[in-house]
């Protein structure tokens, strides 16, 4: 069987070189270049690691998961086996590793990275493809959640650009974990870098393919996510694979107003409009984002109060209170996020239904009087529109339920917000005597507070800072 | 080292060449000897479009069929046919027929379906075009001819000859066939040819056929893949009269079936000239 396979593999190095005279303009510099260059090796695992081929797992995975197979196979001799670890195995929580060969391959003549696989159930790969040598990994490949089946069946993953791939490390890896907390085994097989001629229709995108506009304001930063690309098979379906940055360039409509680095990074600079859109190769990649900047974001004003005299919650004045959290229950299309603007925070909530911003323990405001914050609503409303802030208490068990809990709230009416300006709001603490959304009758005793809560009744979208009790 | 393999590559490929060699000879010499007299013979160029002209199609050559005929040309397909410039153009010496998703007088899509009926009508010949087409789930384009007394004749007594049909779902295949009296439809005589390592979609291909008093040849670029004779239908032979010819790019229809979320539009197809020789 060996000496069979290894007349194989000679004849197909033949025909390589064969190929590679018979293409070749000028023989002699061809040849030269040749040289110069790095391996045109597809080979990654036929019966055994190819030269170069080495085999590095993840750290805090199952070590072992991965061995040679000289049993089960589809093709030649051995196979790939992988062995992804049952949930709490105390050997590794997943499995996962790169196969680099550090040595470099030129793989610029290869259009896809197929394999032939099998596993001992139907199950979901999370993520499989090539690029990674735990280096800088720029041209990282990623096909996310292949269907295995428990059949061989032959798969191919599109080299992106296979022009930026004159000097890659990274043949193949895989991350993995159970499967409804089960482990399993799969096999992979004849694993190679091929020239198939049939990926063809490259359609790439970033953003998934959406087109995303953004209101937002000078020194914001974005990143460009959902890059992909997808080409059509032979066989007629459409394989779309995650690409690295670096098989895109990024263009500005507008440098002036928003600029994009390599890298996918986007800086807000100016007040104005500008889109942001790629290219992979010659190809227009769909989805963009288009950014409308107001100009310079102002912040809400600096608080005053004693800082002796104040419990804060969240603000750049006067700290974070330990274990500070902007969600910890929310409705389930809210989104959230910290802010940094050149240095200062602030709370970003979009779709607010109800969220709940928490910090460790529970908190006595026996010796407060108010709470204070800053809200700008970023979004058009009407007067009759309220913001409602909420207080819960967890009682002498400081835990919610058991029965001793409290809550109430402060309907902040929308008469007294302004879209696009920071009002500072100071609430009484005896001021909170609405029935929260929760079912608590208001008026929370307040030794054991660990939540303030904001329900967003007609008013969705808002800037939060300087949040604290005095 | 590198002499060694030269000349031995260089002895490898002669002996692939000589493979080569041989199978078009095979090739050749499977037809009987008349056919390859007849086939010789196919040079004399009657009729060519090479699509020079910027704009509509030449009215000379070519007429339009409009609208959705009857049940969507006997096919259920979905699109109405247009002669307007976005389903059929001539740009940088090409014809392009562009299929759109678009609501158009009751359908869902639009595209052109282009014939030579009464302006170019011919028995036996050489028939080829070339062509680069489109792809995706439920795109079928179409490269053919029928039997030019159709209006008196009516399908399949007419006849007839699919020189090129393609799935745009399978994009490295295509066929050609034949529909007669008793062998049309589902049991049309046919056969389909692969590319190797390539697609129908990314380049130009020439499909033709050679047709003669008593057999049909198909060919895609240089490679001959199927020949038809009146042994081979289980009907009347109906190819000894003339037939004209028609290009279309139809989507949907119980051939492919329909288009789905995947399928990217517009679709076009590229035809860089049509030829017929005697």
């Amino acid at each position: 069987m060996k000496n069979i396979l290894h007349k194989k593999l000679n004849i197909i190095a033949i025909l390589i070189v064969g190929f590679a005279l018979s293409t070749g303009c000028d023989r002699e510099d061809s040849e030269d270049l040749r040289v110069a260059g790095f391996p045109a090796n597809g080979d990654v695992f036929i019966d055994g690691f190819s030269g170069g081929l080495e085999y590095l797992p993840f750290g805090g995975s199952k070590l072992d998961a991965f061995t040679v197979d000289d049993e089960t196979f589809f093709e030649g001799t051995a196979s790939m086996r992988f062995d992804i670890p049952n949930f709490g195995d105390p050997d590794g929580a997943f499995a996962g590793a790169v196969f680099p060969d550090n040595g470099g391959r030129d793989l610029s003549g290869f259009d896809a990275l197929t394999f032939w696989a099998k596993a001992t159930k139907s199950a979901t790969l999370n993520e499989v493809g090539f690029g990674n040598n735990f280096g800088e990994n720029r041209f990282l490949v990623t096909k996310n959640n292949l269907r295995l089946t428990t059949n061989w069946v032959k798969y191919t993953i599109p080299l992106p650009d296979p022009s930026r791939l004159t000097e890659e490390r990274g043949m193949f890896w895989y991350s993995e974990g159970p499967e409804d907390g089960d482990g399993y085994t799969f096999w992979v097989d004849e694993l190679k870098f091929e020239k198939l001629g049939t990926v063809a229709q490259p359609r790439p995108g970033i953003f998934s393919g959406q087109d995303i506009e953004t209101e937002t304001f000078n020194g914001s930063r974005f990143i460009i996510t959902g890059l992909e690309q997808t080409f059509n098979l032979a066989d007629g379906t459409n394989e779309t694979v995650s690409a690295a940055a670096d098989y895109f360039s990024f263009q500005s409509s507008n440098e002036a107003v928003a600029s994009v680095n390599d890298d996918g990074e986007v800086v807000v600079r100016a007040a104005g409009n500008a889109e942001i859109t790629a290219l992979l190769g010659n190809n227009r990649a769909s989805g963009s984002l288009t950014i409308v900047s107001t100009g310079d974001f102002t912040f809400a004003p600096d608080p005053t109060q004693d800082p002796a005299s104040v419990l804060s919650v969240f603000s750049d004045t006067y700290g974070d209170i330990d274990g500070f959290s902007p969600v910890v229950f929310n409705n389930e299309t809210l989104t959230a996020s910290v802010l940094n603007i050149d240095g200062q925070r602030l709370i970003q909530y979009g779709n607010l239904g109800f969220v709940g911003i928490g910090w460790n323990g529970t908190s006595d405001l026996s010796g407060f009087s108010n709470i204070q914050l800053d809200i700008q609503v970023t979004q058009s409303f009407s007067p009759t529109n309220n913001l409602i802030v909420e207080l819960l208490d967890r009682g002498a068990d400081q835990a919610e339920g058991g029965g001793d809990d409290t809550g109430g709230g402060f309907a902040i009416p929308g008469s007294q917000l302004a879209e696009g300006q920071w009002v500072t709001v100071v609430i009484p603490l005896n001021g909170f005597n609405r029935p929260t959304g929760g079912g608590f009758a208001g008026n929370p005793n307040l030794t054991n507070i660990d939540n303030v809560v904001l329900v967003g009744e007609g008013i969705a979208n808002v800037l939060v800072d300087n949040i604290f009790f005095f | 080292m590198n002499q060694t393999k030269r000349n031995i590559t260089r002895i490898r490929m002669t002996l692939s060449s000589i493979a080569i060699l041989l199978v078009i000879i095979l090739g050749v010499t499977s037809c009987n000897s008349d056919d390859r007299q007849v086939v010789a013979q196919l040079t004399d160029l009657v009729m060519e479009d090479d699509f020079d002209q910027d704009g509509a199609p030449n009215s000379e050559l070519w007429s339009f069929d409009i609208g959705t005929g009857d049940n969507g040309w006997g096919n259920m397909e979905l699109q109405y046919y247009t002669d307007r410039s976005e389903n059929v153009t001539v740009q940088n010496g090409n014809l392009l027929i562009t299929a759109r998703q678009e609501s158009f007088e009751g359908s869902n899509y639009t595209s052109a379906r282009l014939i030579t009926k009464d302006k170019f009508e011919q028995e036996y010949g050489r028939f080829e075009a070339r062509m680069r087409l489109p792809y995706g789930q439920g795109i079928w384009p179409a490269f053919w001819m029928l039997g030019a007394d159709i209006d008196t004749n009516p399908w399949p007594g007419a006849g007839e000859i699919d020189i090129m049909e393609y799935r745009g779902q399978n994009p490295t295949i295509i066929l050609g066939s034949v529909h007669g009296p008793g062998y049309s439809g589902g049991e049309a005589i046919s056969k389909s040819y692969e590319l190797e390592n390539d697609r129908f979609d990314t380049g130009f291909h020439v499909f033709g056929i050679e047709w003669g008093p008593d057999f049909i040849n198909y060919y895609v670029d240089d490679v001959l893949y199927n020949q038809i004779t009146p042994e081979d239908v289980p009907g009347q032979w109906v190819f000894n009269k003339p037939f004209y010819i028609l290009i279309n790019l139809a989507v949907g229809g119980t051939f492919v079936g329909s288009p789905n979320s995947e399928t990217e539009f517009p679709q076009t197809m590229l035809v860089d000239y049509v030829r017929v020789y005697q």
